[in-house]
């Protein structure tokens, strides 16, 4: 037996060894800090990647982008009825503040995300009643088989119905009511991280919630989280340069050969859930230029404009190297991707020139293309691209690039012939896709459809996917959708683009295509 | 005086209002906020309920009517963006701005009266032709550029100074947050100063050497010399003071557009103040930040030229016996 001395300095030693191992502080930064810390406010990237340090969900995505569970431990639709999905929940939670988690924490935030003020009630319409079955199982009814439910809830964050009732929050923040709710710069979430102070736009700090469920299951090496948005791109590279952060998301295009070069620090690629493309008006006259009819009707000239588009040569020169060209607006983890039509063809300018002529635009034509300068990466210098490489077919294209808001208030009044646009797919299934961008624009459906493309068998497809049960049958289903409209050149698409983040060299993490980091995740290697 | 000083008020608050109206009619030009606040799910309906929630289907006169009287009130609602009221918002990033645009203003009079006065009486040495054509540069480069230069030098390849933020602050009081009273906080101080107050420090350094150059000339300093007074007394006493009265008008009117300028050095610097406030607003279409940001800054100038006004008719009797004769 160890003298009784030697024993405590071994676990005197052996304590602080465990400590120096995990009491690490990581500094993290990207452009833009999220907007608020009330989860079902605003539907926004950043705010939701802020809000899974602090909250859990159903379920989630972790750096893979697989499922995974989170609260809930298992998820089936019930055997009896095919509109009820239930949900098993996990005991022993505890929120940050004490509170014990049960089935009515999930009734109360799913409720509360549906409510008129919840930027999330988008994501939820599916939803017809939310139901605790006892404390430990919760029931979401659907007003019809929605195979895909699970899907939009990995960014639903479960907050505590006691803690809301105590500070009046129920509700999400209403804009008219003209003041600042609690929610806004409090959190109780169930978490890896538990808020210490935020100051907004300015910095958060966090620190490890040693009562995590998952403590034992997550390396959770990280014990401090200090967050810092920095909005100008060159100050944020030169703030990881100095060493004064430790991982920069959102790497700028410029900047990935410096940092990958510079000492101490390293880049983790991958690809982005994104895609980039361009669209046209296909009905009707054309509103920004002065043409007897509309050349985009004509399938040939989409076609043209498809073999004249050289998406090799905006990888290389535009993107230096960082996109994946792409012949579909799907990425390839996407469920309904096909390699078969994903594929870019190569730019074949003589067989392009015959198409034109074939439609009788041989001496080419005029439009305005629109496009955002400061939304996706190097979006103005891709349009640069296009116009030149349309130029050699003989369509004159002018360019109007604006700053995102700008844009992004025109589109949607159907202000433009021809624009450039990006999709991610957050539920990792083409019927997103399907029902946003290619269904005809009518009420809820085709909302981002501004093509004036209308195909009846498209949208048949499109609300027959969003109910089928059988997996089968609605996977033949999504790729008999793509099929048409990759046969109908709907949009041109151009890449997917792929994210980068650069970090310590001494740290283990890697990409979420998502672009949302679970901190929980991170190791150090020292 | 009473009826001058009423004058110059109602016409400060006319300068208020059309600024209002001005800015108020270019924010229809900037985007639509509803767009940014609602995610892509959103559909059409949600997006006409917030509009008609946030009052933004009225026509624009009833709008901005309502903005008058709100502002009149100092009540400018709540940010679209961060869902917290824009006074307190502004009230918390005024301190930062302020503290910024103080310490660089007296960085560029300290400076610029001294090497002004240096590059005057030494006007042929080497030192002073360097300075003179150095300024050049201060001058010309955009004040962005001068910020990452110096962020890359001082902080990336010397590793002495912070790259953003403001480092450590502390309170005073409710609304006063320091970064004066830190190692860290005055650290972070040192770049984002000099690049705001590098091109007020050329302006005052050239005006200070023109002027002494022209005072140096005249007979007093002449007579002043002639009376065997020391080198000393005749620069700094007799010379100097005579320069000094435009130097001051200037600088006074200077301290407005450093406040205003402030807004691409914060930028740059991750400084939390005003300035990177509304850069972010009007990134985001947030009107009522926007606004109160525009309408503040309006005040800023009207006060200090009101102010300015009032020190002439006190300096200036003519003003006075004009006022008075009627």
């Amino acid at each position: 037996m160890l003298p009784k001395k030697t024993l405590l300095a071994t676990a005197v030693i052996g304590a602080m060894l465990a400590t120096a191992a995990h009491a690490e502080t990581l500094r993290w930064t990207r452009s833009a800090d999220g907007l608020t810390l009330d989860p079902h406010s605003q539907n926004e990237g950043p705010t939701h990647a802020l809000n899974h340090q602090i909250f859990d969900t159903l379920l989630y995505q972790d750096m893979d982008v697989e499922y995974q569970p989170g609260l809930a431990t298992e998820w089936y639709v019930s055997e009896d009825d095919p509109t009820v999905w239930v949900f098993e929940l996990r005991e022993g939670v505890t929120f940050h503040e004490g509170q014990a988690f049960t089935a009515e924490d999930v009734v109360f935030s799913i409720n509360r995300a549906r409510h008129e003020d919840s930027d999330m009630r988008g994501l939820l319409t599916s939803i017809a009643e939310v139901r605790a079955v006892d404390e430990f199982t919760v029931e979401i009814v659907t007003h019809e088989p929605n195979p895909l439910l699970p899907n939009n809830l990995t960014n639903l964050f479960i907050m505590s119905h006691e803690w809301a009732a105590e500070h009046g929050v129920e509700d999400p923040q209403n804009f008219t009511a003209g003041e600042e709710t609690y929610a806004v710069r409090n959190a109780n979430g169930t978490g890896p991280f538990r808020v210490v102070s935020r100051e907004p736009d300015v910095r958060t700090v966090m620190e490890r919630n040693d009562d995590y469920w998952g403590i034992d299951h997550y390396p959770m090496e990280i014990s401090r989280l200090i967050y810092t948005p920095i909005e100008s791109a060159s100050t944020r590279v030169a703030a990881l340069l100095s060493g004064e952060v430790d991982l920069l998301q959102e790497t700028p295009v410029q900047d990935i050969e410096r940092l990958a070069s510079a000492e101490g620090l390293k880049n983790e690629q991958g690809a982005e859930n994104r895609s980039i493309f361009l669209g046209m008006r296909l009905a009707g006259d054309l509103v920004q230029a002065d043409l007897d009819d509309n050349p985009f009707a004509d399938v040939r000239v989409r076609e043209a404009m498809n073999l004249a588009i050289d998406a090799t040569t905006i990888q290389q020169a535009v993107m230096r190297g960082n996109s994946e060209p792409a012949g579909m607006i799907a990425p390839p983890f996407v469920n309904g991707y096909s390699e078969a039509l994903d594929e870019v063809l190569p730019a074949d300018l003589d067989r392009a020139q015959a198409l034109m002529e074939e439609a009788g635009y041989g001496d080419g034509f005029r439009v305005t293309l629109n496009c955002p300068n400061d939304r996706y990466v190097n979006d103005e210098q891709i349009c640069q691209a296009v116009v030149s490489m349309l130029a050699r077919i003989g369509i004159t294209v002018d360019l109007v690039a604006q700053t995102r808001s700008v844009f992004f208030a025109e589109l949607p009044r159907d202000e433009y012939d021809f624009f450039l646009l990006g999709w991610g797919v957050p539920t990792m299934d083409s019927e997103y896709v399907f029902n946003y961008l290619y269904h005809t624009k009518e009420g809820d459906l085709g909302t981002w459809n501004f093509t004036g493309y209308s195909n009846e068998r498209v949208d048949e497809l499109t609300v027959a996917m969003a109910s089928e049960v059988d997996i089968d049958a609605r996977n033949e289903m999504i790729s008999e959708a793509w099929q048409i409209v990759h046969d109908d050149i709907v949009y041109i698409p151009i890449h997917n683009q792929m994210l980068t983040w650069s970090m310590r060299d001494d740290i283990e993490f890697q990409v979420q295509s998502e672009n949302t980091p679970h901190f929980k995740y991170l190791r150090f290697n020292n | 005086m009473l009826a001058f000083l009423i004058q110059r008020v109602l016409q400060a608050i006319f300068v208020m209002f059309v600024v209002a109206l001005i800015s108020f009619s270019l924010f229809h030009y900037v985007g639509d906020p509803v767009m940014n606040m609602l995610g892509q799910e959103a559909t059409e309906a949600d997006r006409a309920a917030l509009r008609a929630q946030l009052g933004l289907d009225q026509p624009v006169v009833v709008q901005f009517w309502h903005f008058i009287v709100n502002a009149a009130q100092f009540e400018f609602g709540i940010s679209y963006r961060s869902a917290r009221p824009v006074t307190d918002l502004i009230l918390e990033r005024l301190p930062a701005t302020l503290e910024l645009a103080i310490v660089s203003a007296i960085f560029a009079v300290v400076m610029g009266i001294g090497l002004g006065i240096y590059t005057a009486l030494r006007r042929r040495s080497w030192l002073a032709n360097f300075i003179m054509t150095a300024s050049l540069i201060g001058v010309s480069l955009p004040t962005f550029l001068i910020g990452v230069l110096l962020i890359y030098i001082f902080a990336v390849e010397l590793g002495v100074l912070p790259a953003f933020g403001r480092g450590e602050t502390v309170r005073i009081g409710n609304w006063w947050s320091t970064g004066l009273l830190t190692a860290s906080g005055l650290r972070s101080l040192i770049l984002p100063a000099i690049t705001l107050g590098l091109f007020q420090l050329t302006l005052i350094m050239r005006l200070v050497r023109a002027e002494m150059l022209e005072v140096l000339s005249t007979d007093y300093i002449k007579f002043a010399r002639a009376r065997g007074l020391s080198k000393r007394v005749v620069n700094l006493r007799h010379a100097l003071k005579n320069t000094m009265i435009p130097v001051i008008t200037i600088i006074g009117l200077q301290l407005g557009t450093i406040i205003a300028f402030a807004i691409i050095t914060e930028t740059v610097f991750q400084w939390p103040g005003v300035g990177a406030l509304f850069i972010t607003a009007v990134r985001f279409v947030d009107v009522p930040v926007m606004a109160a940001y525009l309408m503040m800054i309006a005040l800023v100038f009207v006060v200090i030229n009101l102010v300015v006004d009032l020190l002439y008719y006190a300096v200036d009797p003519r003003l006075r016996a004009q006022g008075g004769g009627k």
